[in-house]
């Protein structure tokens, strides 16, 4: 599973090739699907969700970095808020990896992958941080982020099972964990239906706030106008040498629970201070 | 003395044109060929032996021939082309006994080479970007022509634990493409289509048959062990790929994809066979370091690949497939390759 090439500096580009007829990268990004996310995420970016950055000084601007948020929303919006923000903000590319369940849906996944997203692969996320030094983004609650009830709103999940800090450890990067107020807000889950959920083999499938105001068919697709909050916390360094094929399991869930209590007290810090959901 | 290499599916594509590229190299002084059928490129010197699929003869053939290599080109890697029983005895059994040969008591055999494929990876969504030489499947093998190829290996990697004096290399190729070679996708794109799973535009990887050829030709010569991912550079999705070799697309439904294309299939219109089906939802990318670190260069890159057969069938559309036909005619073989009326150039150059 470990695989440990030289560096390279980035991706090759795939317009290097005189054959190519089109820009896919060979992890199936694509510069023009990405203008096209820009300008529809620079909408949502500026106007819908206003973001405010803190601490954005933390993200470095070279070398690799595991970004690590709290997930939240029945679609989540976190995700390519952070990946336009960081763009937009700092010029670097964010690769989002996602569970490879987005894989098994007709155009979700495509175009999902075409935007820079990656299925969320322990030798996917080696490559992206290591090999190519380049900035990744993972979700630790996994599906149970997004999945929880609006009721549970900023209460984090478990970080699976340390996962993402053996990633960081292994490719020798910082963890820099990012904490999102509003997303949870943007599209609240009131009810999930378990039952048709897995007679259509979806992860949840849930009854929104945004169904009852924009109706059934919009109410899927637009969010409510939550403010946007991201705060950047310092980033975290783990004294231990690359590229070991393990890590102590021990090691390994003390710092992942460490990252999630900072997470979840930065939230309760926010969230004290927030006056409104929507204007923040 | 020089190399002595016993080479298996001569009849193949793949073994004609690696007997071919072989005979030009004078440090080889006996190329035998074995297979099924009669042989479809014309050679100067190679010998020619006719076994069933199953190669029961070779032990003895390797005894009395004392060959030095074996380079088994014989696997079947399209589920399309033989049944299930046929399939395993070929790629199973064929390489069982192929491998029993090489490794019995006071064996002369030194090389074995073994052409296999990336489809011992799978094609799943849990899959990484990029799979190595080490990456482990996703899932066990569900298909029969996976699971032969994966027992095949693990056949492979016994004999090489078994017998560390032999230097043993499996290379698995991506998909190939090239002007003499048949494959499911060669035959979809040279009828002007490409099938597409409605919704997935997975990234695919290509290799050149000359690349191919030539990898096998270097593994031979330099006798190099280990285990290799042979493709070209890059992945193309397969939107491009219709576009570079100008086919037309053809969208398959994503639910009830078998039962959609059952009809097209039967009328051959289309070939699917179940393991490219998986192929063309999720895609697959081998990673070819530890080839290119070995030393050997891709003449052209996946895109390339596609190119080239792209050019090929323009100009068979142009001016139709003249290219003259081999016919074997075992007398004439055997005139040519052992009658004292011939002046052997080979052996006045040495």
């Amino acid at each position: 599973m470990l695989h440990f090439p030289g560096l390279e500096p980035q991706p090759a580009n795939p317009l290097a090739d005189p054959a190519r007829r089109s820009d896919v990268d060979e992890w199936g990004r694509s510069e023009s699907a990405r203008r096209l996310a820009r300008r529809l995420g620079g909408f949502y970016y500026r106007r819908w969700f206003r973001v405010e950055w803190e601490g954005l000084e933390n993200i470095p601007t070279s070398g690799g970095a595991l970004l690590v948020g709290n997930h939240a929303g029945a679609i989540p919006s976190d995700a390519p808020m952070i990946m336009h923000g960081v763009e937009e903000e700092l010029g670097r590319p964010v690769y989002g990896l996602a569970d490879n369940f987005f894989r098994t849906v007709p155009l979700v996944g495509t175009e999902w992958s075409r935007m820079g997203g990656v299925a969320a692969h322990p030798d996917n996320a080696h490559r992206i941080l290591h090999d190519h030094q380049q900035l990744a983004l993972v979700f630790p609650e996994g599906i149970k982020g997004p999945s929880k009830l609006a009721s549970e709103r900023y209460q984090l999940r478990r970080f699976g099972r340390g996962g993402f800090v053996e990633t960081a450890m292994r490719a020798g990067v910082p963890v820099i964990p990012i904490a999102v107020v509003g997303a949870e807000e943007s599209m609240p889950i009131l009810y999930r239906l378990p039952g048709i959920a897995k007679v259509l083999r979806l992860p949840y499938l849930p009854l929104t706030a945004n169904h009852l105001v924009f109706g059934p068919v919009l109410g899927t697709v637009l969010y409510l106008p939550a403010k946007f909050r991201f705060r950047v916390l310092p980033p975290v360094q783990f004294d231990v040498a690359p590229r070991l094929p393990k890590y102590p399991r021990g090691r390994v869930m003390d710092e992942a629970e460490a990252i999630r209590q900072q997470l979840q007290e930065a939230l309760y810090d926010m969230l004290a201070h927030r006056r409104s959901v929507w204007f923040g | 003395m020089g190399r002595r290499i016993l080479l298996t599916g001569l009849d193949t594509f793949w073994g004609g044109r690696v007997a071919a590229a072989l005979e030009r190299d004078l440090e080889i002084e006996m190329l035998l060929g074995m297979g099924t059928g009669t042989p479809s490129v014309a050679l100067e010197r190679t010998e020619y032996v006719r076994a069933d699929s199953s190669y029961s003869l070779l032990a003895r053939i390797v005894k009395a021939t004392q060959v030095d290599t074996i380079v088994h080109t014989f696997l079947v890697v399209d589920s399309s082309a033989m049944s299930g029983r046929a399939l395993h005895e070929t790629n199973v059994i064929g390489t069982m006994n192929l491998l029993a040969a090489a490794g019995a008591a006071g064996s002369s055999v030194r090389q074995v080479i073994v052409k296999s494929s990336s489809l011992v990876y799978g094609s799943h969504p849990a899959d990484p970007v990029w799979f190595t030489e080490d990456t482990p499947r996703s899932l066990p093998p569900r298909f029969r022509l996976e699971r032969s190829l994966a027992e095949v290996e693990s056949y492979v990697r016994d004999f090489a634990d078994e017998n560390p004096g032999v230097t043993v290399t499996v290379l698995r190729f991506a998909n190939v493409l090239g002007p003499n070679i048949n494959t499911p996708i060669s035959r979809n794109l040279a009828r002007g289509v490409m099938p597409c799973i409605a919704g997935f535009d997975p990234l695919m990887q290509f290799v050149a048959e000359e690349d191919v050829v030539r990898c096998l030709q270097t593994m031979v010569l330099q006798s190099i062990a280990g285990t290799y991912n042979v493709s070209g550079d890059g992945r193309i999705p397969i939107s491009e790929v219709a576009k570079i070799a100008g086919a037309w697309r053809l969208p398959i439904s994503p639910v009830f994809t078998r039962q959609a294309v059952a009809p097209l299939i039967r009328l051959g219109l289309l070939d699917l066979p179940v393991e490219l089906e998986h192929l063309l939802r999720y895609g697959r990318g081998i990673d070819t370091t530890r080839l290119k670190a070995a030393g050997f260069e891709f003449s052209t890159s996946s895109a390339g690949a596609i190119e080239r057969y792209a050019e090929v069938m323009r100009l068979r559309r142009a001016i139709g497939d003249h290219t003259p036909g081999y016919k074997y005619e075992a007398d004439v073989e055997a005139f040519f390759k052992h009658s004292p009326a011939i002046v052997r150039q080979t052996e006045a150059a040495r």
